[in-house]
């Protein structure tokens, strides 16, 4: 009962999704008009840390929560890539996850698209290029929406999950 | 920081008749020669010191190994030791220090010194596919250097016996968190052993420290491990403070505790959360999100930041607060503090999840010792650390925190101690705001004289971080070391993994919340 009653007082606080503050680049080439309507209101993420000090995924893990809730834009996160729809990549590709990430890109089935999320999945961050890191994601695989931020908010996150699928990016 | 260790082991190693010299400068560093360090290390172990870290330097005319000591109410030793010239052995020390073993095979991988009878000598954070004799942290490698792809084997520890089959996981796992690989060897559903293997997000840090000025490298020991940053970040400006002799306000040491204080709150409720939900209990995760998403908009109201990343910085604090920022500050925090009170009292009702985290990987206390677990993965199995209480280092000395310790070393433990430090944070914060000291936030940078160390000890949520490094005239980092606490407590999991069956093994993992970014550096 106590249960029930925290949730009854704690009530609906999901808020209308707000504007991106940071920026959010469209790479690459666009899929089909039929393939992206096909995606909307059914979205299925595979979620990959390439690299990261964590910080982006703390806020991945924030789009999740009751104030953001990415699901109800269909959206949710799957256990493997043979079920994903969209890659989310964090960090500089490591070299040591170099082939862990082309691999799970190859698993992924087409039609496939690529979000990459933070300024070390952007461009290196503060990292950059050395004998381990192999710096921003698109050195290593096609990637179609870039998330900058370090780490980026939850809207932003949300803002570059929809704008893969979405044709006006507003 | 307290280093009255250094005088006591001095004494315990003339009495044994070993020649130790105090080194000049700071910090208080012994030296000895190389062939005692076996010697110095049983003798360390059988006064009860606990091996905070160990580490390799690269000088002018050779290497040098370092090793810290810490003793309860002693502080920390510092002890290093030279090779022979064109020498890269060294003797081993984990037949006292079970926690040396990673340590080495570290120093064995980014200088290629070879630790003489360590019993494991694969290589760790270089993997396979990396060409043999890269030795990234000599100083004659570039860091830049592009390697190419080679071939090789990683051999995994097997078993035989009927029934027994090895289960790899990852380096992708299925949820949203860090990779790294977990090789079981399981007999029905029951974990019989439990290997790890890290390295997988290794990206060059300390490396990549060397050449940096002070500013640029705090950047980047707040990106060690980004669930950890303050305390990262702060136990960089500690040593590099010391190194460069600068004195830090008062104000700003007790906003950097509010902020480290704030962040240990932040990840606790929400690890809370976490275990919970791997535990199917959806309730308290989602209580504990929306709690940990209340901490962050202030974070970001006030401080600029959601995480709070760079808002220490070298000298003090970046931004200053005002007097109705400290009052919300606060207000939240006590209200946040509250509801966890509350939540703290549900789930101690609620028997389904209870009946999943009690004795559910167990950790002995005589484990705790001889790993020297730190953090609230120690304090669950009666190991009694924390630097705040430990080091004393500034405000702490005027806020000692009352350590929670307990026992059981099951995930019903790390739970209740993470519940209590939750309490005991926000009871910290209230005091210190409370006593809010007026003035700087900022002490203006100033070049050391010469070349000079320093070493930090921070009690991160996790546990202690300890740092040293070696800061050049020109105010550019010539070496950072970092030991993460996750560099010993991943080797709590493995132990405590066994007897866990496969399906909870992702609660025992959360339990214990290692960072692989922090770890692998």
């Amino acid at each position: 009962m106590k249960i029930f009653r925290k949730i009854v007082h704690t009530g609906l606080i999901t808020e209308p999704l707000g504007y991106a503050e940071q920026e959010i680049e469209e790479l690459g080439v666009r899929l089909s008009e039929m393939v992206l309507h096909r995606f909307r209101g059914s979205l299925a993420i595979r979620m990959v840390d390439a690299g990261s000090c964590n910080g982006c995924e703390l806020e991945i893990h924030a789009t999740n929560n009751p104030y953001y809730d990415l699901e109800r834009f269909g959206a949710h996160f799957v256990a493997s890539p043979r079920h994903a729809d969209i890659l989310l990549v964090t960090g500089p590709v490591t070299r040591n996850m170099e082939m862990a990430l082309k691999m799970t890109y190859d698993a992924t089935p087409d039609p496939k698209l690529v979000v990459a999320v933070g300024e070390c999945a952007a461009c290196g961050g503060e990292f950059g290029c050395s004998y381990a890191s192999l710096g921003k994601v698109s050195n290593i695989i096609p990637v179609n929406i870039v998330v900058h931020g370090c780490p980026p908010n939850p809207t932003d996150i949300i803002r570059g999950i929809l704008a893969a699928v979405e044709t006006n990016t507003t | 920081m307290i280093f009255a260790l250094s005088k006591f082991l001095a004494t315990l190693l003339t009495e044994a008749d070993i020649a130790c010299k105090l080194l000049p400068g700071q910090p208080p560093t012994l030296y000895i020669t190389i062939d005692q360090w076996l010697l110095t290390a049983k003798i360390a172990r059988e006064a009860k010191l606990r091996l905070a870290a160990l580490w390799a330097t690269q000088e002018n005319d050779g290497y040098c190994v370092h090793a810290a000591f810490a003793r309860r109410g002693q502080g920390y030793a510092l002890v290093q030791s030279s090779l022979d010239v064109n020498a890269v052995g060294f003797p081993s020390i984990t037949s006292h220090y079970v926690a040396a073993v990673r340590m080495e095979r570290i120093m064995h991988d980014m200088f290629g010194l070879v630790p003489t009878d360590n019993p494991d000598l694969r290589p760790w954070l270089k993997h396979e596919h990396w060409p043999s004799h890269t030795f990234a942290l000599r100083k004659e490698f570039p860091a830049t250097t592009e390697l190419s792809r080679a071939e090789g084997r990683y051999p995994f520890i097997e078993a035989e016996g009927d029934g027994v089959y090895e289960i790899p996981v990852g380096p992708v796992h299925a949820g949203i968190i860090e990779p790294g690989h977990f090789r079981f060897l399981a007999v029905g559903e029951q974990i019989l052993n439990l290997e790890e293997r890290l390295g997988y997000v290794h990206k060059g840090i300390e490396k990549g420290m060397e050449g940096r000025d002070v500013f640029s490298a705090a950047r980047l020991a707040a990106r060690v491990s980004g669930d950890a940053t303050v305390a990262h970040t702060w136990a960089f400006c500690q040593a590099t403070e010391q190194a460069a002799g600068i004195e830090i306000p008062p104000r700003a040491l007790t906003i950097r505790a509010v902020l480290c204080e704030r962040e240990r709150m932040a990840n606790h409720i929400g690890d809370i959360g976490a275990i919970c939900n791997d535990a199917s209990w959806i309730f308290m995760h989602m209580q504990c999100q929306r709690l940990r998403e209340e901490l962050a908009r202030i974070h970001r109201r006030i401080f600029g930041h959601r995480l709070l990343m760079d808002c220490v910085v070298p000298g003090g604090i970046k931004d200053d607060t005002n007097i109705d920022d400290v009052q919300l500050l606060r207000i939240q925090t006590r209200n946040i503090a509250d509801e966890m009170l509350e939540l703290y009292n549900t789930y101690e009702d609620h028997t389904p999840i209870r009946e999943r985290v009690i004795d559910s990987g167990n950790i002995r206390a005589t484990d705790a010792v001889d790993l020297g677990l730190l953090g609230y993965a120690g304090r669950s199995a009666e190991f009694d650390t924390d630097a705040r209480r430990d080091a004393a280092y500034a405000p702490y000395d005027q806020y000692p925190p009352q350590v929670k310790v307990c026992r059981g070393g099951d995930v019903a433990a790390r739970l209740w101690v993470r519940f209590q430090e939750i309490q005991e944070s926000a009871s910290l914060i209230d005091t210190m705001l409370r006593n809010l000291p007026d003035g700087p936030i900022l002490t203006p940078w100033k070049m050391p004289q010469q070349t000079s160390c320093g070493f930090a000890a921070i009690e991160s949520w996790r546990g202690e971080i300890v740092l040293w490094l070696r800061l050049s005239q020109d105010n550019l980092i010539d070496r950072c070391y970092i030991r993460d606490p996750s560099m010993i407590n991943w080797l709590g999991l493995e132990l405590a993994a066994r007897k866990v069956p496969v399906p909870d093994f992702p609660l025992n993992n959360k339990s214990f919340n290692c960072s692989y970014s922090g770890h692998d550096l």
